[in-house]
C-alpha cells in the first residue's frame, strides 16, 4: 500500500494505492494516523481510492477505524473514486452510509 | 472436472499468494474481471478469518482445495485452529470477537454476497472448512433466457 497526502485549503485529501488487505493495513493504519493527526485542524479528510486494486472487509474496519478517529477532531471524511470492485464491499457494507462518496 | 490444492502456513503475506493463486486457477473458465475480483475477494476473507481468528497468535497450516468445471469454480477454504464458539453469530453482519484490532465483522457476509454457493463447518477446537462455488456468465445465462 502506498499512501500520498496532499493538504489543500480545509481539506485533507489522502491517495491510496496498492492492495488493501490484513497484511498491509497495519502499516497503512500507522501512517494514516500520523497524517490525521498533524492535520488535525482541518475540517474535511478526502479519501481517494482510484489507486486501490484490491479491498476486503479489512479495508471496511480500516476506513470506518478512521472516520472514528476523523470525528473525535470533528474532521467530515468523504470517499473518492473507488473502482467498481471497491465499490462493491463498500455498498455491501453500507460504508456509504457513514461516509458518503464525493 | 480439473482440480489444484494448496497448502501454506497461516502467515498475512500469503493472504496475497492465494486469492491470486485461485484467480490464476480460474482463468480457463473465462471470468469477467468483475467476477474474477468477486473470487479473489471471498478467498481473501476466508483466508484471513483462518489467520486472524482460526490461528490467531499461533501458526498452523491453511489448506484450499479448488475445482473447476461446467463454468463453476468449487473452493475449500480449511483450518485446523481453534474453531468458530458460535456459528449463527459469526455469520451475522458486523459481528466481530476482535472489535478492538477493527475488523468490521463483514466477511461472511461478503463471502455470501459474492459467491453463488457458500456454506461452513466449524468444531471447536478442530478448525474451520468455508465451502463455496462460483458460477461464472450468470448474467449471460439471464439474458439467454
Amino acid at each position: 500500500m502506498k499512501l500520498l497526502c496532499c493538504p489543500k485549503g480545509d481539506s485533507l485529501y489522502l491517495y491510496l494505492s496498492g492492495e488493501l488487505d490484513d497484511c498491509s493495513v497495519s502499516r497503512l493504519r500507522a501512517e494514516t494516523d500520523a497524517l490525521i493527526d498533524e492535520h488535525a485542524g482541518l475540517s474535511r479528510a478526502i479519501f481517494n481510492l482510484a489507486g486501490v486494486r484490491f479491498m476486503d472487509s479489512t479495508g471496511i474496519g480500516f476506513l470506518i477505524g478512521r472516520y472514528k478517529k476523523l470525528k473525535q477532531y470533528g474532521i467530515a471524511m468523504f470517499l473518492e473514486n473507488p473502482d467498481s470492485c471497491a465499490d462493491k464491499v463498500l455498498l455491501v457494507s453500507g460504508v456509504y452510509s457513514l461516509i458518503p462518496k464525493v | 472436472m480439473n482440480k489444484m490444492s494448496l497448502s501454506f502456513l497461516s502467515r498475512p503475506e500469503n493472504e496475497v499468494f492465494a486469492r491470486n493463486a485461485v484467480a490464476a486457477f480460474a482463468l480457463p473458465l473465462n471470468p469477467t474481471l468483475s467476477e474474477l475480483s468477486d473470487v479473489k475477494t471471498a478467498v481473501s476473507e476466508a483466508v484471513t478469518n483462518a489467520i486472524v481468528h482460526g490461528y490467531g497468535e499461533t501458526e498452523g497450516w491453511i489448506k484450499v482445495d479448488c475445482g473447476i468445471g461446467d463454468g463453476t469454480i468449487h473452493i475449500t477454504v480449511s483450518d485446523s485452529g481453534k474453531g468458530i464458539e458460535d456459528l449463527s453469530q459469526a455469520l451475522t453482519p458486523f459481528f466481530t470477537t476482535l472489535p478492538q484490532e477493527e475488523h468490521s465483522g463483514m466477511g461472511f457476509t461478503i463471502m455470501q454476497t459474492f459467491m453463488s454457493s457458500f456454506s461452513v463447518r466449524s468444531q471447536k477446537g478442530e478448525g474451520t472448512e468455508v465451502t463455496m462455488s462460483k458460477h461464472f456468465g450468470a448474467r449471460a445465462d439471464e439474458d439467454a433466457r
